[in-house]
Parts: structure tokens; C-alpha cells; sequence
């Protein structure tokens, strides 16, 4: 009888041998590889990468195909594993004006240097369900003009800040950027620990807390100055050599807002910053992303903290999705002994009020 | 990928560190253990690791136990005062599968028991660590969200926001109804949260022989209470600290002294009362 | 590096360290104790067994060292950077982990004893001894001792109970501390009271 209420060994190995059985649903149906994950599915793959901090295509199709395309469940795998991996250092900080960009697009300027450069979107889609992918989807390559890596891509923002219209980088308080994985967070946080912060967040939470600062809740008044998606090569230095050599090229997005003039007697008005970047292509978490980070600026650059999406202690301690998602659902867990706990007090209380009615009964009855 | 078969004791996963961290996080928790020891009941941040099992469920506790633990020990892990609760399961195939260590349900042969919400009825001795797992380690939480104010009011051993909430419970009760995760003071100094024990195991805390550490993962955050430290349940002159007490027995040992957990058995609502911690329960049979 | 033999480290790092680990802890939770550590490693020479094995178990790249002039000595920076990849450092506030002989003058001056905020952001000194025992008798209360212990650590300088209690006074903020001898030690957390 006990045994129902408490799991056990057996039980457990059942539960992962039907998990795994799921997993793989009917045989008769081709088993998927991590190329057709990639490759077919990589929007998925490249929000697991971004919120997974590990930038692997083959890994994070290999969580995907694990977690049955949960992909919260994946991006906990892929972290798991992460965190187990040797640290052999820390990168340059990527050079995005060195971005060979598939797209780059600016909504604050009509045409910029370098141009607007559409690309892959579902920008321009309508949303009709294809039927003819149901089939097949074999369609023949698209054209495409052989990427420039000859010239570097101005960004929009720099410009705006020669003439100094647009606010310089905020500098970093502290001069160094910690590892959010390997120091716990500290707050109040320097800007590079929230940027850490929002670009693991989970991209629904920082979704509808950069559409509450459009809202009214701590509005901004943003702008695309620019998105850009492309390959950027990455640097190294070696200790043994002493200079940078390049290890590589991963796939950003990289998006600049541009909000709401901040100024006053004395400081000319000039435009402020927000900040997005994540791993492959994902353009709606590098916006979401930058409108929390202006939002999350309110108490450097004056503004009443009234928000939500301003107030820091309240984005960065719910944003990531491995924890709450393990907390919420920490809930399945046994809590008998606490209930049992609460039972013994609830029973005890009411006897006690029981008493009470009962002896006002009684004293009304001799009156 | 996911072993389908479960081994009592698995050789150890050559594919990860003895302990599953690596021994540079080791010596970080190691090191964050000391203070923790050193300023009992204050709670240490520490750069908690994205563990294997979820946030919630022990990775404090197993973050914990995977700095300390090495092959000389005997290891016992408990959920809601049993050794067989798919948690506790859980996380000791864990540590047999990267630790090859020892595991035991006997709380007198374990050198560290780990557990969720209980503490051992059989006493605890000299050399025993007891390993929390912490969901919320900031016993004001729920009075102040906010973590830069509570760690100023423990700076400050500001705690009157805690007595007006126990007061408050006592004027709307007629007494102190908070059950569990009753906070404690520690060694007169700080306040700390006993992690989601009944209040009935609180006094086991105080001046216990064994050491205490307490996990949080998600929060990242590790405390502890040495061997022989005063830990008291808050409590008011006239409203006293009182456990929890049954009117029933154990239905399989006869105890009337451990805490008892309630089965329904039947759909009339019929009620029977064993145990919570199985080992002291079987070793009285 | 020097051209002089490098003092050995670590045997087996993961479970040496562990053992080492749970020895020092130990000692943390029954200040007062004379823990023997398991399998020590040797040390440079001028440094104890007990204190090599404490910063090998204890310290890396992100704990810095201060080390007091008597024992700030090429093989001893060689065993530490190589073996532990510590950085040194001159200033005491900046140290995480010293080593100090006999703890004389004004033995905690300068080291970081943390905030009231975060009062773990204290350094952690060991102090090297003659001898652990059999010296002048103090009693110690407080966390981790069962009412009081005698505790008689021979070869402190005279001022140095008058600072520990003032450093206690502190709490919980200030140091603390682990006394080395050979290769066994003894520790006092800032927690506890000394009467000399
Ligand atoms: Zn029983």
C-alpha cells in the first residue's frame, strides 16, 4: 500500500522507458536526424543556442530531438551540458561592423550605407498555411548576389553618435564583465550582467515586457535604428601568442533601438540606447530584448522606476525560463509532510472556533 | 543519452568529474561552505551551476553535497522523511551513477543524510552532516520581495517585520499558525529559514551534534549552522513555540513521538497514520 | 620558474582535495579541534604541510594571496602559482587567503573582514605555529563548541588574543582564522570567543 504512495526504483525506470518510447513515437515513421533539425528547423535551434548559451547547432538539435521539441526542456539540456565543459577563456568582444549580413534593415532612415537588405523574413509573408509543404517542399534555390565581406557595415547608431545625436555606449560601471553562469548575480547589476541576464531571458517573458513599455508601463518612444543578422568572425588571444587570431564565424542578431530623447538645461538632448543580441537568426528576441535593456536604464538616465519592464530586480530574478520552469513545476513533487503539517493546525483551528459557537450556543440558551 | 536500465550502484560516468562538478566550482562551494560556517545562518551567494535535474528540485542540496562528498562516505538522501520517494530516488542513483559512493537508508550508518522537508527522528552525532535542500532561502520573502531590502534588514538585524507577521497571525488565530518552514534565530544573531520542515523537527536543529548545510540552486545562495549552535524557533512570552501533536500512533510501529504522515485508505474517507521517516519506523518493527 | 626542484602537489587532485576539504571543514565546525590532515602534501619546505594542503584545497586563480615577508619566498611562490595558479598580491585588503608566522604586531591589520551586507567577503588567514598544543591555556566559546574548550597554541605574539577580540567584536563581520603546524590545524571562525 505504501509502496502506491512512494515512487520506487521500479517505477522510475518505467516512467524513463516510457519517455523514451514517447520520444520516438511510431517506428513506422522515419526517425528525424540532427541535420534535418538543423538544417529544417533552425529558428529552433537558434533560440535553444541563444537561451542556452552554447553556440552548437548539432548540440542543440540533439536537445531538441531529445526533448520532443519542448523547447524550454532543450534549452536545460543544452545548459546542463554547458556547465560541464572545460573554460578555456573569454573571447574578443565580436566586431558586428565586420557582419557579412543576409539582413540589415533600418526603420529610423530611409536608406543607409550599405543599404536595406531584406533577406530571409517572414516580414512579407502572408500567413497562409502552404499545402503544398504538406506534400513536398522541394522548391528550387533562390537567387542570391554573393555576400560582400569586402566592406565593413557602419552601424546606423554610429553615425547618429558622430553627430552626437545618439548617446555613446554606456560605459561599464565596473570595467570588467562577470560570468552570470559562473558569479552569482549581485544587485544592484552592472549593464553587462543584465545584457548577460536578457540574452539567456526567456524570449515570451522579455516579449511581453518590452510590449507593456509600448503599452504605457515605462514607454520609451523606441525605434528600430537598426537590425542586422549575419556571420561575424570571432577572436581569441592566446595566452602563449599575446594577439588575437580568428577561432571562427557564429550567426547574431544584433538589434539597436533608439528611444526617446533624454536632456536638459545643461545636457544638450540627444537620443539613448536600448540593446539586443542573440545567437542565429531570432529578431524578435534581439528587439524585446533592447526595449527591456532602455527599459531597465530608467534609474541611470533619471526616470521614475514605475514599470515592471524598469524595474531590475523584477525582470532579472524571473526571466530565466530553466528556473522558473523547474521551480512552477517543483510543485509536483511530494509536499505531504507540509500538508500534513497545515492539516494538523486547519483541524485545531476550527475545532477551536467549533468551541467557541458551541459555548455562545450555550450562552445564549441560559439567557 | 538516457540509460534505460537502473543499476543499484553504477559504475562511475567517465564522461563527468568525480562528483559531477568540476573542481574549480568545487572549491568555490567549498570555499562559500567555510564563510557559511563561519557566520552561521547568513546566507552566502555562491555561483550555483546548471545542474542535471531541475531547479527545485535539490540542486542547492546536491550542488552541496557534491562538494563535499568522497568515496569514504555513506551517503542517505530523504524526501518527506522517506528513503524511497521518487526524489530521493532520484537523486541517489545520481550520486551512485557520479560519486560511486555508498548510499544507505539507516540514518545511524550515513556520514551525510541529504534531504527535502524532514530531519531524522533517530538523533544525530558528532561527524553527521545534514544536507537541506532550500527552495527559498530568505526566510523575510514573503514579507519583502525585494532581495537588496532583506539583505539590508539582516545587516541590520532588522527583524521587526517578522514579529508583527507572527502577531498578526496570532491575533487573527488566537496563536502562532505558521506549520512549516518556521523560521528560527541563530545563534542570537540572524534569522534563517529551516528550509520547508514541519516546525515539529525545529527543535532537532538546535544544539544538534551534527553539522548543518543548507542549498539553494535556483537562488544561489548556501548556509549553515555548526555543531552545537542555539537555534530558536520565534516564539512570543505568551505564545510559546509549541509541534505539531497527534492523537493517533504509528499504525506499523506504535510510535506516538515521530511525525505522522495521513493516508486516505478508502473512498469514505478512512484515515491511517504511519510514520514519516521510514527508516526509524522499520527499525522499530 | 626557477631552476629549483618544485615541491610536489596533489597526488590525486579531485579526492586529495576532497579529503583535505573535509578535514578543514571539520575543523571550521568544532573550532578549537586538532584536526590531523589526511595525506598533506609536503610543501615547498618553509611552508607547513598543514598550510600547503589548506591553499592547495582552497585557493585558485580567483583567490588572491597575500604572504608575509618570512614566508614570501621563490619555491613557495613557485609551488603556489604552479600547483594552484594563485595570484600574489602586496596589499592585504586585496588578499582572500594569507599566510602569516606567529601572527605578532598587529596580526589582522588591513585584511578585508567584509561588509554588513555581505560579511563573507572576508579573508581567511593562516597563521603558522610552533606548536598546537602546550602553550598558554585559552578557552574558547561559540558556534561548534560544546560549552567551552581549552585550547593552548603555543608561539603568538602578545597582542594577539587583545586583536582576535576585537576582531570578534566585529561579527559578523572580520576574519577568520586557521592555525597550521606541521600537518595539523586548528580553526577559529570569527563566531567564536577567546578568553586568554
Ligand atoms: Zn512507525
Amino acid at each position: 500500500m505504501y509502496v502506491a504512495v512512494k515512487g520506487g526504483e521500479t517505477a522510475i525506470a518505467h516512467s524513463l522507458d516510457l519517455v523514451a518510447d514517447k520520444r520516438r513515437g511510431d517506428r513506422d515513421v522515419a526517425e528525424l536526424s540532427l541535420d534535418q533539425i538543423d538544417q529544417q528547423l533552425g529558428l529552433a535551434v537558434d533560440r535553444v543556442m541563444t537561451e542556452g548559451s552554447c553556440y552548437d547547432r548539432s548540440l542543440a538539435a540533439l536537445a531538441i530531438k531529445q526533448a520532443r521539441g519542448d523547447l524550454i526542456e532543450a534549452i536545460f539540456l543544452l545548459r546542463a551540458y554547458r556547465t560541464t565543459l572545460p573554460r578555456f577563456g573569454a573571447s574578443e568582444p565580436l566586431d558586428t561592423t565586420r557582419m557579412v549580413a543576409e539582413r540589415r534593415i533600418s526603420s529610423t532612415f530611409k536608406d543607409v550605407p550599405g543599404g536595406q537588405v531584406l533577406g530571409p523574413t517572414y516580414d512579407y509573408t502572408h500567413r497562409l498555411l502552404d499545402f503544398s509543404l504538406a506534400a513536398s517542399g522541394e522548391r528550387p534555390e533562390a537567387p542570391t548576389a554573393p555576400a560582400d565581406a569586402t566592406h565593413a557595415l557602419p552601424r546606423v547608431g554610429d553615425i547618429l553618435q558622430r553627430d552626437g545625436l545618439l548617446e555613446p555606449p554606456p560605459s561599464n560601471d565596473d570595467g570588467e564583465a562577470r560570468d552570470l553562469t559562473r558569479d552569482p548575480l549581485v544587485l544592484p547589476a552592472s549593464r553587462p550582467l543584465r545584457l548577460q541576464n536578457l540574452a539567456r531571458g526567456d524570449e515570451g517573458f522579455l516579449l511581453a515586457l518590452g510590449y507593456s513599455t509600448q503599452r504605457g508601463y515605462g514607454n520609451n518612444h523606441p525605434f528600430v535604428g537598426e537590425i542586422r543578422y549575419g556571420h561575424v568572425p570571432v577572436s581569441f588571444v592566446p595566452e602563449e601568442l599575446g594577439f588575437a587570431i580568428e577561432i571562427g564565424e557564429i550567426e547574431v542578431t544584433e538589434c539597436d533601438m533608439v528611444n526617446q530623447f533624454a536632456g536638459s538645461h545643461d545636457v544638450p538632448p540627444q537620443f539613448t540606447r536600448g540593446y539586443g543580441l542573440a545567437f542565429g537568426h531570432a529578431e524578435r528576441k534581439a528587439m524585446a530584448m533592447a526595449l527591456v535593456d532602455r527599459a531597465l536604464r530608467a534609474d541611470e538616465l533619471g526616470e521614475a522606476v514605475t514599470s515592471p519592464a524598469q524595474d531590475e530586480e523584477f525582470v532579472l530574478a524571473h526571466s530565466d525560463n530553466v528556473e522558473g520552469s523547474g521551480f512552477v513545476q517543483h510543485l509536483k513533487l511530494p509536499h505531504y509532510v507540509d500538508f500534513q503539517s497545515e492539516l494538523v493546525v486547519v483541524r485545531m483551528l476550527r475545532a477551536e472556533v467549533e468551541k467557541r459557537r458551541e459555548q455562545a450556543a450555550l450562552a445564549q440558551a441560559a439567557e | 543519452m538516457p540509460d534505460a536500465t537502473i543499476q543499484d550502484t553504477p559504475s562511475q560516468d567517465a564522461a563527468y568529474n568525480y562528483g559531477y562538478l568540476d573542481e574549480q566550482t568545487k572549491r568555490m562551494i567549498r570555499r562559500a561552505i567555510l564563510k557559511a560556517v563561519a557566520v552561521p545562518g547568513y546566507q552566502v551567494p555562491f555561483g550555483g551551476r546548471e545542474m542535471p535535474l531541475p531547479y527545485g528540485w535539490g540542486t542547492g542540496g546536491i550542488q552541496v553535497t557534491a562538494a563535499i562528498i568522497g568515496r569514504e562516505d555513506t551517503l542517505k538522501v530523504i524526501d518527506q522523511g522517506a528513503d524511497d520517494t521518487t526524489n530521493a530516488v532520484s537523486i541517489r542513483r545520481f550520486f551512485a551513477r557520479v560519486a560511486q559512493v555508498a548510499t544507505t537508508t539507516h540514518t545511524k550508518e550515513a556520514t551525510i543524510i541529504q534531504t527535502r522537508h524532514r530531519v531524522p527522528e533517530t538523533p544525530l552525532t558528532d561527524g553527521q552532516i545534514l544536507v537541506f535542500q532550500v527552495p527559498i532561502p530568505e526566510p523575510l520573502r514573503m514579507l519583502e520581495p525585494r532581495e537588496t531590502e532583506t539583505r539590508t534588514l539582516h545587516a541590520l538585524s532588522e527583524y521587526g517585520v517578522m514579529q508583527v507577521s507572527l502577531y498578526e497571525s496570532i491575533a487573527r488565530h488566537g496563536r502562532i499558525a505558521k506549520t512549516y518552514n518556521y523560521p528560527v534565530m541563530v545563534n542570537g544573531r540572524y534569522i534563517m529559514s529551516p528550509s520547508p520542515i514541519p516546525k515539529f523537527d525545529n527543535p532537532k536543529l538546535d544544539r544538534s551534534p551534527a553539522l548543518q548545510l543548507y542549498g539553494a540552486g535556483r537562488e544561489k545562495r548556501i548556509y549553515a549552522v555548526p555543531p552545537h549552535t542555539p537555534v530558536n524557533s520565534l516564539d512570543f512570552d505568551d505564545h510559546p513555540f509549541e509541534v505539531e501533536t497527534w492523537t493517533e500512533s504509528c499504525e506499523l510501529c506504535g510510535s506516538t513521538e515521530s511525525f505522522l504522515d495521513e493516508m486516505i485508505v478508502d473512498d469514505t474517507g478512512k484515515r491511517l497514520f504511519v510514520c514519516s521517516d521510514t527508516d526509524y519506523c522499520e527499525s522499530r518493527r | 620558474m626557477s631552476t629549483t626542484l618544485l615541491a610536489p602537489g596533489f597526488a590525486d587532485p579531485s579526492h586529495d582535495a576532497q579529503r583535505l576539504f573535509r578535514g578543514v571543514l571539520d575543523a571550521f565546525s568544532h573550532p578549537g579541534r586538532i584536526v590531523e590532515l589526511p595525506d598533506a602534501p609536503a610543501g615547498p619546505g618553509t611552508l607547513s604541510p598543514a598550510a600547503s594542503a589548506f591553499l592547495l584545497t582552497f585557493a585558485d586563480r580567483e583567490t588572491p594571496l597575500w604572504l608575509e615577508a618570512g614566508v614570501d619566498r621563490q619555491e613557495v611562490r613557485d609551488f603556489l602559482r604552479f600547483h594552484a595558479g594563485t595570484p600574489l598580491v602586496q596589499a592585504r585588503e586585496a588578499a582572500t587567503f594569507a599566510v602569516i608566522i606567529g601572527g605578532g604586531g598587529e596580526p589582522f591589520a588591513g585584511f578585508a573582514i567584509g561588509t554588513d551586507t555581505y560579511p563573507d567577503r572576508a579573508a581567511t588567514l593562516v597563521i603558522e605555529v610552533p606548536a598546537l598544543d602546550g602553550g598558554p591555556i585559552t578557552t574558547w566559546r561559540g558556534p561548534g563548541v560544546d560549552g567551552e574548550v581549552q585550547v593552548a597554541i603555543d608561539g603568538l605574539g602578545d597582542g594577539f588574543w587583545p586583536a582576535w577580540t576585537a576582531n570578534h567584536a566585529l561579527f559578523p563581520c572580520g576574519v577568520d582564522l586557521v592555525f597550521a603546524s606541521g600537518s595539523r590545524l586548528i580553526a577559529l571562525p570569527r563566531s567564536v570567543a577567546v578568553e586568554a
